[in-house]
C-alpha cells in the first residue's frame, strides 16, 4: 500500500502546494499550526475538497482535479484518528468500535476485534460511555475504531495534542506497539517533534503550506540545514541505542554505535532497541577528552559540518560511530575553538538532560 | 366530574386530530430541518420563510388559504377528491389544520437540536464507512432525539389548542370537526352553557399538564440514554 498525494488548494491567508507519497511505516508531517497539516489530513480523507491536484493510493484514484474524480469519505477506506477523539456520545466503547468494523469489507471480525482490543488495552472500557473515559482512553478507543474499519491508510491528525504530559505518555506505548505490528501506512501529524522522534520513519517539514524539507526522520533531525524549519530548542538527533544493563545506582548504560551512554534508568530490559532523541542544546563540545567534569557521557565524534544560521548560534553535524548527532553552539565557540568539517573531538551529554519521553522503543523490537 | 356524549366526543377528537397532526407532520418536520440546519441551496431563506409563515400569519387568514387550496374546489382539494379524499369540513381537515399551525414550532426545536450536533461528529462516521443515510440514522437521529421529542410536544400541544385556522377551515360540527377549544367556544355562546365550558377549560388544563410532565421524563430518559444527562 502506498499513498501519493498531489494537492492545491488556497484558502484565506494561506495556499497549501505538497507533494508527497506514504508508503509502509509513519509518515510524520510536521509544522506549527496553521501550515496547513490538519487541512491535508482532511483532503486525504475526503472531508474537504482542494482546488487541484489528486489523491491515490496505489492506483486506485480518489480524488483528481482534472477528470472530476471524487470519492466520497465513506468509500475511500481512510481511517482517520482525530485529535479530539470524536467518539459517538451515544455509544458505549463496544458499539463505537462496532460502528467502526461495521462497513469493513467483511464486516466485523472477531479476531481482529480482540486482537485490537488486546493491544490497546481496552476489554475494561468495554460498556463504557466515551463521556466516562479519560482522553488518553478516548484517544485508545478512537484508535481502535480507526483501525477496525480495515483502512488502507490511517490517518492520524494530532492525536496526542489535546492530552497531558502523562497522558500522552500512556498513549504513546500504544502508538509505538500499532507501528510494530501493522502493515497499513500511517501519516501521523503533529507539532510535537518528540513524539515524531518516537513514532515516525519519515518526516516532512511543512511550512506555510509548502513542504520545505523531507526524508528519513535520523536524516532531518541531524541535519543542521534543517534547524532554523524544526525550531533551534526542538532541534535533536535521533539515534538507535540499545539497553546494555542496569547499574545498582539507578542508571542504565546504553549502547550506541559509537560509544556509550549512561542515563537516569530506562524502563527496558538489556538487549531491548531504543530510539532516543538528544536535544542539540543539550550537547557540548570539547577538543580535548575532558576530565574532573560531571558528565559521565563522552562520546568521540568527528565534525561532519557547521551551519551558521541568523542568529548568534552554529549548528554542526557530527559523525558519532554510525550514526548523527546534532550540537548547537556559539558562533563564537566555534571560531575560538577553530571547528571545521574532518575535526575529532568530544562531545558531552548531561545524563539527566534526555527526559523519559525522549526514550521510545525502536521497531526493531518486533516479535513478528 | 363526570363528562357529557358531546363533551366526551370533544375530548377524544382532540386527542384524535392532535395525534394524527403529530405524527404524520413529524418525519417531514425532521428532513426539513435537516435540510434547514445542514444544506446549502439557493431558497433556503425563502424556504424558511415560509416554513414560519403559520406562525406570523393571523390563524384564520391560514384556515382561509387551507380552504381555498384544499376545499374541495381547490387545486389540491379537487385532486384530491378524484382519490376519494376530503379534507374540507371533516376531522382530517382539522389535523391537517393544526398540523400546518405546529409545523414551525417543531421544525424550530428540530434544526436548533440538529446544530447542536457537531457537524464533525458525522464526517468521523463518514470516514468510518457510513453513507449519508446511515450516518444520520445512527449518529444524527439519536443525538437529537431530545429535539425531535421537544418539537413533537410543542407540535401536539398547538394542535390541542389550534382554533382559529380550524376553525375557518372545518367549521364547528359537534362529533365530526368540534375540538375543545371550538367545543370550549361553542359552549359559552349559548345560554347555560358554561359548566360544559368549565369542564373543558379543566381537561384542557390536565392534557397540557400532562403533555409536558411526560415530556420531561422521557426527555431525562432518552439524555440518560444517549450519555448527556
Amino acid at each position: 500500500m502506498s499513498l501519493q498525494v498531489d494537492l492545491r488548494h488556497s484558502y484565506p491567508g494561506i495556499s497549501l502546494d505538497v507533494q508527497f507519497e506514504a508508503g509502509r511505516g509513519v509518515t510524520a508531517v510536521f509544522g506549527p499550526s496553521g501550515a496547513g497539516k490538519t487541512s491535508i489530513i482532511n483532503i486525504i480523507s475526503g472531508i474537504s475538497k482542494p482546488d487541484g491536484g489528486s489523491v491515490q493510493v496505489n492506483n486506485r484514484v480518489l480524488f483528481d482535479a482534472d477528470t472530476g474524480v471524487n470519492v466520497p469519505p465513506e468509500a475511500r477506506r481512510m481511517g482517520v484518528v482525530f485529535q479530539d477523539g470524536r467518539l459517538f456520545p451515544h455509544l458505549d466503547v463496544a458499539r463505537n468500535l462496532g460502528f467502526g468494523a461495521r462497513f469493513a469489507p467483511g464486516g466485523l471480525d472477531r479476531i481482529e476485534l480482540a486482537r485490537v482490543v488486546a493491544m490497546l488495552d481496552l476489554a475494561p472500557l468495554m460498556p463504557r460511555r466515551p463521556g466516562t473515559l479519560s482522553g488518553g482512553e478516548k484517544q485508545r478507543v478512537a484508535l481502535a475504531r480507526a483501525l477496525l474499519s480495515r483502512p488502507e491508510i490511517l490517518l492520524m491528525d494530532e492525536p496526542l495534542a489535546a492530552l497531558d504530559d502523562p497522558r500522552k505518555d500512556e498513549v504513546l506505548p500504544y502508538l509505538e506497539r500499532l507501528r510494530d505490528t501493522t502493515q497499513v501506512p500511517i501519516v501521523y501529524v503533529s507539532h510535537s517533534l518528540s513524539e515524531i522522534a518516537r513514532l515516525a520513519d519519515r518526516l516532512i517539514v511543512l511550512q506555510r503550506g509548502r513542504i520545505v524539507v523531507s526524508g528519513s526522520v535520523e536524516d532531518v533531525l541531524s541535519d543542521p540545514a534543517a534547524l532554523p524549519f524544526v525550531g533551534v530548542r526542538e532541534a535533536g538527533a535521533v539515534l538507535p541505542a540499545t539497553v546494555v544493563g542496569h547499574e545498582a545506582d539507578g542508571l542504565s548504560r546504553l549502547a550506541l554505535s559509537g560509544g556509550e551512554l549512561l542515563l537516569p534508568e530506562v524502563k527496558a530490559p538489556p538487549g531491548s532497541h531504543l530510539r532516543i532523541r538528544v536535544l542539540a542544546t543539550d550537547v557540548l563540545l570539547s577538543l580535548e577528552v575532558p576530565t574532573g567534569i560531571s558528565s559521565r557521557n563522552i562520546l568521540p565524534v568527528t565534525i561532519r559540518s557547521l551551519h551558521k544560521g541568523s542568529g548568534p548560534g552554529v549548528a554542526v553535524q557530527l559523525q558519532c560511530g554510525e550514526d548523527q548527532l546534532l550540537a548547537r553552539i556559539t558562533s563564537r565557540a566555534a571560531e575560538e575553538l577553530s571547528l571545521c568539517p574532518g575535526l575529532e573531538c568530544h562531545a558531552i551529554l548531561k545524563a539527566t538532560a534526555i527526559p523519559r519521553g525522549s526514550i521510545g522503543l525502536a521497531r526493531s523490537n518486533i516479535p513478528t | 366530574m363526570t363528562l357529557r356524549p358531546e363533551e366526551w366526543a370533544a375530548l377524544m377528537l382532540s386527542l384524535k386530530v392532535s395525534g394524527v397532526a403529530m405524527l404524520l407532520s413529524l418525519p417531514v418536520a425532521i428532513y426539513v430541518a435537516w435540510v434547514l440546519a445542514r444544506r446549502e441551496f439557493p431558497g433556503k431563506a425563502l424556504l424558511s420563510a415560509v416554513v414560519h409563515l403559520p406562525l406570523i400569519l393571523p390563524p384564520v387568514v391560514t384556515g382561509y388559504l387551507l380552504l381555498l387550496t384544499f376545499g374541495r374546489n381547490g387545486a389540491v382539494g379537487g385532486f384530491l377528491e378524484s382519490f376519494g379524499i376530503v379534507l374540507a369540513f371533516r376531522w382530517t381537515g382539522a389535523a391537517l389544520a393544526a398540523g400546518i399551525m405546529g409545523f414551525p414550532l417543531m421544525v424550530r426545536a428540530i434544526r436548533l437540536s440538529i446544530e447542536a450536533v457537531d457537524p464533525r461528529l458525522e464526517a468521523a462516521a463518514a470516514t468510518l464507512g457510513a453513507g449519508r443515510i446511515v450516518r444520520f440514522y445512527s449518529v444524527t437521529l439519536p443525538l437529537i432525539a431530545p429535539g425531535i421529542l421537544a418539537g413533537a410536544v410543542l407540535g401536539f400541544a398547538k394542535a390541542m389548542g389550534e382554533f382559529g385556522a380550524t376553525i375557518t377551515f372545518v367549521a364547528n360540527i359537534p362529533g365530526q370537526t368540534q375540538t375543545l377549544p371550538s367545543a370550549i367556544y361553542a359552549f359559552l355562546q349559548v345560554p347555560g352553557g358554561e359548566g360544559s365550558a368549565v369542564r373543558l377549560v379543566v381537561l384542557s388544563l390536565i392534557v397540557a399538564l400532562g403533555a409536558v410532565l411526560i415530556s420531561e421524563w422521557l426527555a431525562r430518559k432518552v439524555a440518560q440514554r444517549i450519555g448527556q444527562g
